[in-house]
């Protein structure tokens, strides 16, 4: 994304209020053509921020943009002076989009770059904890990061000596550790965090209950205290115990903790009123996802909130296609990951939502009520 | 102009900016003889004064005066400075201006500059390693030295010199002398800029005053002549990247303007935050074509008692780079040259002289530039 100028059509950079073309004000951030050259680079060997001091030597460049500008960049170890370089923004360790500058082509173990691997949240050589191994979700994402590289992915599993569908995909395998997790129980979450807590890098909440009905089809508050136990205060007890060691042990090394997942439903934007009440939970999950992005921000870990639209599980049998795969949204945790993202999409009805939701809030609020 | 003044630098200080500009505002008026009321023109450039701008300074300070400006342009601030105030002089709005920098460095101060210098600087460049100048210098420096072959030997000699010059300096804070070799063998800082390409920020302040002849002449003051002055600010944007300053564009003017050729000058002081913006400035000021300033360098003598006497009081690489006041430093001491008054990095019977600025990488480049060209009684 850069600012292109609406009346002589000049890209800018960096973002500024009128265009240095013409001073028209019409400057809009578009998707910009990727690539560039590489005219210089240097290394900073006696960085002036404590955290580049720590990280130091670190390489950056100033890239010609094929559109037009230039660009300071972060350098991806490959990238050669002279030579053709993709760019993107990514996020920081401070969640600042930044210009990251990567060779045109693929290189070997092009994701492993050390200046890379600080812009995102990659599972690989990682240790990760899938809170819940009954669901689907939970047992592809464990497969997913699995196949992506993570060196041990804990999976929380609630009252262990029920069996369980799946469960032979989990135990006595290499690399994944069944553990005993009951989110929305704070004295289970703890005692794990006592575990474990020093040894999560990742955590991805595969918390997921859902209930039909909205208000008026429902007789008291019994289920919605479920829902409200099992998403949000299940949340809370992992952020209490979880979060605080891993906001610690943001810089530690290049397998540092990295990020936190939700995998949130897309109408915790939109209220869903045939699921009215589960909306409801999930939008409060998302508020306070944003309040943990904020308090986890400080130690460098990203909170990455996945949207999804209903998935292909029992509790969504009703609602017809199309639903989402659970692989598809454990393929989505991995990409979200290797990109460092903070928010993703992942299926059709999450990303109609999404545009419609930016396209008119009102309509969409009326047209979910069918 | 007239009585130059310098504060001798430190290298940290617990003092405020507004503490070194009034030891300079002190030195000025005991240098010229004059009453602080008798300044009644005031231009000041720090970067480390707070909220504060001129007009506070003017309450701070005492002083009633009738034409006031703050000039925030980094290391063009003195000629920019020296401009605005010659044409108030000569345009009789004001009879007597002090011009003066000064800024403290504190332990964390430079860090805090580097961090908050410009909006661009802060979205574009700081989070990009936090390298400083040194970062955004070193990637003009590779691309100018890899573009016209310049090896590090050659920027080096640079250097070198100064650092000889600022030996004969009791002011400078490099006391100890510099060889090529060492030059050549210190740590690398950001490829290609290593520990002697690098100015060492401290606390320090300069000044001058600037008035009509006529002025001068009642207060039995020594004066230099102002014979021409350049001032240009992001000059060729469209060069993706900086190999050459403002100066190449006006160039022609300021040796027109002063009737002299560059050959005449009798001591010149650039801008040298690096030593590979001087030879750009060589280039830029026509004392070679571009290209040439390796060249130029390897063919001439730039100590004191060289063929080419260049940044006589040993530069900000040497004596130290007082903020905004790095600005100062040259002309300040160019004017000591022609006033006979350098005691000793005199140049021997110096009457003409450049000074030039050079200041604000508020992205990828230096975008403001000037030069000046005096002379002194005896031409």
């Amino acid at each position: 994304m850069l600012q292109r100028c609406e009346a002589c059509g000049a890209f800018a950079y960096p973002a500024r209020e009128a265009c240095p073309a013409c001073l028209s004000a019409g400057l809009a951030f578009v998707d910009a053509p990727r690539r560039g050259a590489l005219l210089a680079e240097t290394t900073a060997r006696v960085p002036s921020d404590v955290y580049f001091r720590e990280r130091a030597p670190w390489r950056i460049g100033l890239v010609r943009m094929d559109c037009g500008p230039t660009m300071v960049a972060h350098l991806h170890a490959d990238c050669a002076e002279g030579a053709p370089v993709l760019m993107s923004f990514q996020l920081d360790k401070s969640g600042q989009a930044v210009a990251f500058a990567r060779p045109e082509g693929e290189t070997p173990n092009m994701a492993d770059d050390r200046q890379w691997r600080e812009m995102t949240a990659d599972p690989k050589f990682r240790r990760v904890l899938v809170t819940n191994g009954r669901s689907l979700i939970g047992q592809e994402a464990v497969a997913a990061l699995k196949a992506a590289g993570a060196k041990t992915v804990f999976v929380g599993v609630s009252e262990p000596w029920r069996p369980f569908a799946g469960e032979q995909l989990l135990r006595g395998q290499q690399g994944i550790e069944v553990v005993t997790l009951d989110a929305a129980d704070e004295k289970s979450a703890t005692d794990l965090a006592a575990d474990i807590g020093g040894k999560v890098d990742i955590l991805v909440n595969t918390t997921e209950y859902v209930r039909p009905g909205g208000l008026l089809d429902r007789r008291g508050t019994g289920v919605a205290r479920d829902e409200i136990d099992q998403a949000y205060l299940g949340f809370i007890n992992l952020a209490q115990a979880f979060g605080p060691a891993m906001r610690m042990r943001g810089a530690d090394g290049v397998s540092s903790s990295a990020a936190w997942v939700n995998i949130l439903s897309v109408y915790a934007l939109a209220n869903w009123p045939a699921f009215g009440a589960y909306s409801a939970s999930q939008a409060a999950c998302l508020s306070l996802s944003h309040c943990l992005r904020a308090e986890l921000r400080p130690g460098g870990v990203k909170v990455m909130n996945l949207f999804t639209g209903p998935i292909d599980t029992e509790w969504f049998q009703t609602v017809p296609p199309p639903k989402v795969a659970p692989r598809a949204v454990a393929q989505a945790i991995v990409s979200g990951l290797r990109g460092g993202l903070e928010e993703i999409y992942v299926g059709d009805v999450a990303e109609e939502i999404r545009q419609r939701l930016a396209a008119n809030p009102k309509a969409l609020e009326r047209e979910l009520d069918r | 102009m007239a009585a130059p003044v310098t504060i001798p630098y430190a290298r940290y200080s617990i003092e405020s900016a507004q503490w070194w500009i009034g030891r300079a505002l002190s030195a000025l008026v005991a240098k010229a003889g004059i009453k602080a009321s008798d300044i009644d023109g005031l231009c000041v450039s720090s970067f480390t004064m707070g909220l504060d701008s001129g007009i506070g300074l003017t309450q701070h300070f005492g002083l009633c005066v009738r034409w006031l400006d703050t000039i925030p342009l980094g290391g063009a601030s003195a000629i920019a400075a020296l401009r605005k105030a010659a044409r108030a002089v000569q345009a009789r709005d004001v009879d007597i201006v002090a011009c003066v920098a000064g800024d403290t460095n504190h332990v964390d101060s430079f860090r805090l500059t580097l961090e908050n210098f410009s909006r661009f600087n802060q979205d574009a460049v700081y989070p990009y390693g936090a390298g400083g100048a040194n970062a955004s210098f070193a990637l003009i420096a590779r691309n100018y030295m890899r573009t016209y072959g310049v090896t590090r030997e050659d920027v080096g000699r640079i250097a070198v010199a100064q650092r000889a010059n600022a030996l004969r300096n009791p002011h400078a804070l490099m006391k100890t002398p510099l060889t090529i070799e060492q030059y050549l063998a210190a740590r690398p800082i950001s490829d290609p800029i290593h520990l002697f390409d690098c100015v060492m920020p401290c606390a320090g302040a300069e000044a001058f005053l600037v008035m009509r002849d006529e002025t001068a002449a009642s207060l039995g003051l020594p004066v230099a002549r102002l014979l021409s002055t350049i001032e240009r600010h992001n000059a060729f944007a469209d060069d993706p990247m900086q190999v050459r300053g403002g100066w190449a564009m006006d160039v022609g003017e300021l040796y027109a303007m002063a009737g002299v050729k560059p050959g005449d000058l009798d001591v010149v002081q650039t801008y040298d935050d690096y030593p590979v913006i001087t030879m750009m400035q060589f280039e830029d000021l026509g004392f070679c074509n571009k290209g040439e300033g390796a060249a130029f360098v390897r063919q001439h003598d730039l100590t004191i008692g060289g063929d080419f006497p260049h940044n006589t009081s040993g530069g900000q690489l040497s004596a130290g780079q007082a903020g905004a006041a790095g600005a100062y430093l040259g002309l300040v001491e160019g004017l000591r040259q022609v006033l006979g008054e350098a005691g000793p990095t005199q140049v021997k019977d110096a009457t003409l002289a450049l000074a030039s600025g050079f200041g604000m990488i508020n992205y990828d480049r230096g975008l403001a530039s000037g030069a000046a060209i005096f002379a002194g009684p005896a031409r």
